[in-house]
């Protein structure tokens, strides 16, 4: 049997995110583009921004790794859809303080929608950096079109 | 001990039993881990260390503290003794002799030392002794595909610096190196050979006369990582007849920052010094300076003495237990991790076949689980494994993966550890939600 912290972890949702990878697939075009690697374990992603103006109007990506990444960037794809670029900063910096918070959460995780589901890594040192590894690779696409 | 040559004496292996006495000389083995019992199966990364190998060290903070080869007082003499003991000590072990020994922080310092060692004859340090250890271009260096990234990355570094060319020997499907290309890559180019004895990702142990013999035909020397071998079988590497070898103390029950180079004591006296500073010279001037032969001559500045006396400490407590005996325990543990993992539907086992002879480790891919997903999976039952690519991402890719998850069992596991490790393998599949 798996204990709860690792069941909080896994759970269903991100099992699901892991093995569906919403928004999979690199478009020829995008408004910006990053790839990140995690040296550690060979994790990567690459992960396109598609713009309508000042607006998010997608996300793809491509990469491959463990489950918490791959669920994370799939999350991710599904929360950036409408939010301005000003919102998308604020969410990343949502989500990194979750993914710092060490199992204890945050106040208001509301604006973070399903990729709340991810609170469990926060426990597991080992693996933020998993679960931010597409978060950091938008954050590298907002400052592209920033600049 | 190894025993002389020509005769044949059995060799018992350990017991269960005998391995959980063993089991007591080792305190960070006595815990929980999220509610169960540590099973401790990453020693390929570092190993547990004995009550004597922590007390060697206490014990020399404690008593004896000074600093070595400098100083006439008292505690500088006991020190000193302390530190050239370990040397004879690591010496006798691994069949070299005092001055054949090299401390170094870790075997990737040691495997630098030799390559800037080359690197600096290169460009004509050393005088008319170093010619020998020239490479410019045309040169070649041969490495294998199945190496740590500390025995390739400097090679790379040495071919670039000298215009050298570094060539690999590729490795077969199941992990073992390629001998038709090494006959074929291995010829009057070739300079410097060098692998690992014993692979750390798929258990190989590879056939070092055979490439001893190859590259000391065309003149080439042999670097032999010995990182994998040194900790788990008794080894004489002036009978290997190798030219240089590195090995770690960390991955042999000592503490870490404490490696070992050994060196042909010809080639160590005449090799350009990789570290230079105080304690390893003879004459200084403002303008220039003569260096002391092996080994000061490669150990710049303070040295690592407690970890030094820790290391002998922990080569005295594997060779009481004796060498022969945790190497073919070890072998059993490995077939076992290899046949038991090998046995589950959709788990695949790098390198030789289950029944092939290993090292104690086998590393394997899950279908459809990530390997960090395997390794938290096990950990959450007290299982310590390895997951990543262990420093050898060519040998990944050539598996066609980018990681894997790594058992390495030692003396202080028993068969239930493989047993735990291959029950838990069994149920990852399902927990993950695939098939």
């Amino acid at each position: 049997m798996a204990s709860g912290d690792l069941a909080g972890m896994y759970q269903q949702v991100i099992l699901e995110h892991s093995r569906e990878k919403h928004g999979f697939g690199l478009q020829p075009e995008a408004d910006a583009s990053n790839h990140q690697l995690n040296p550690t374990c060979g994790d990567e992603l690459t992960m396109q921004l598609h713009l309508d103006g000042n607006v998010v109007r997608s996300l793809t990506w491509e990469g491959a790794g463990c489950s918490i990444s791959m669920a994370s960037a799939s999350l991710l794809h599904d929360l950036a859809p409408g939010l301005t670029v000003d919102e998308m900063h604020a969410r990343i910096d949502l989500f990194r303080e979750l993914m710092h918070s060490k199992g204890a959460g945050i106040e208001d995780d509301e604006p973070l929608g399903d990729a709340v589901v991810l609170e469990g890594v926060s426990k597991y040192m080992a693996r933020v950096k998993c679960a931010m590894l597409a978060w950091v690779a938008l954050e590298a696409d907002l400052a592209q079109v920033a600049a | 001990m190894s025993h002389p040559a020509g005769t044949t004496e059995l060799t018992t292996s350990l017991t269960d039993d005998e391995v959980l006495l063993i089991r007591r000389d080792f305190p960070a083995l006595n815990q929980q881990v999220n509610g169960h019992e540590l099973v401790y199966l990453d020693s390929g990364a570092t190993s547990q260390k004995p009550f004597s190998v922590l007390d060697a060290e206490r014990s020399f903070y404690e008593h004896d503290n000074s600093a070595v080869h400098r100083g006439a007082h008292t505690l500088a003499a006991n020190a000193t003794e302390l530190f050239e003991n370990a040397r004879s000590t690591v010496a006798r072990f691994v069949g070299a002799r005092e001055n054949e020994i090299i401390w170094t922080s870790n075997a990737t310092e040691g495997l630098n030392l030799v390559a800037y060692g080359f690197s600096n004859a290169s460009v004509g340090r050393g005088g008319a002794d170093a010619t020998r250890f020239v490479l410019k271009a045309g040169d070649e260096i041969l490495t294998t595909e199945g190496e740590h990234h500390a025995n390739l990355v400097p090679w790379q570094e040495l071919a670039a610096r000298t215009g050298a060319t570094l060539r690999y020997i590729p490795v077969n499907d199941d992990g073992t190196l390629r001998m038709d290309e090494a006959e074929r890559l291995i010829t009057d180019r070739t300079r410097i050979v060098t692998f690992t004895h014993v692979s750390n990702v798929t258990g190989v142990i590879n056939p070092v006369e055979t490439l001893v013999h190859l590259a000391h035909a065309v003149g080439a020397f042999v670097v032999l990582d010995a990182c994998q071998s040194a900790p788990h079988r008794a080894l004489d590497l002036a009978a290997l007849d190798v030219d240089f070898a590195v090995f770690s103390g960390h991955k042999m029950l000592a503490p870490t920052g404490i490696g070992v180079l050994y060196g042909r004591a010809e080639l160590l006296d005449a090799l350009p010094p990789f570290l230079t500073g105080g304690s390893m010279i003879t004459t200084v001037t403002m303008e220039s300076s003569g260096y002391l032969p092996a080994p000061q001559r490669f150990e710049a500045g303070t040295q690592k003495v407690s970890q030094a006396i820790a290391l002998a400490a922990a080569v005295d407590y594997l060779t009481a237990i004796g060498m022969d005996r945790i190497e073919r325990w070890e072998a059993e543990l490995g077939a076992r991790l290899a046949e038991g993992f090998a046995s589950l539907p959709g788990v695949r086992v790098l390198g030789p076949a289950a029944d092939v002879h290993r090292a104690g480790l086998a590393s394997v891919d899950v279908e459809g689980v990530h390997a960090h997903d395997v390794g938290q999976f096990l950990d959450d039952r007290g299982i310590a494994v390895r997951v990543g690519h262990h420093c050898a991402q060519p040998l990944h890719r050539r598996f066609g993966v980018t990681a894997s998850t790594r058992a390495s069992a030692y003396l202080y596991n028993t068969t239930s550890d493989v047993d735990a490790a291959v029950e838990a393998m069994g149920s990852v599949r399902s927990f993950f939600g695939v098939n």
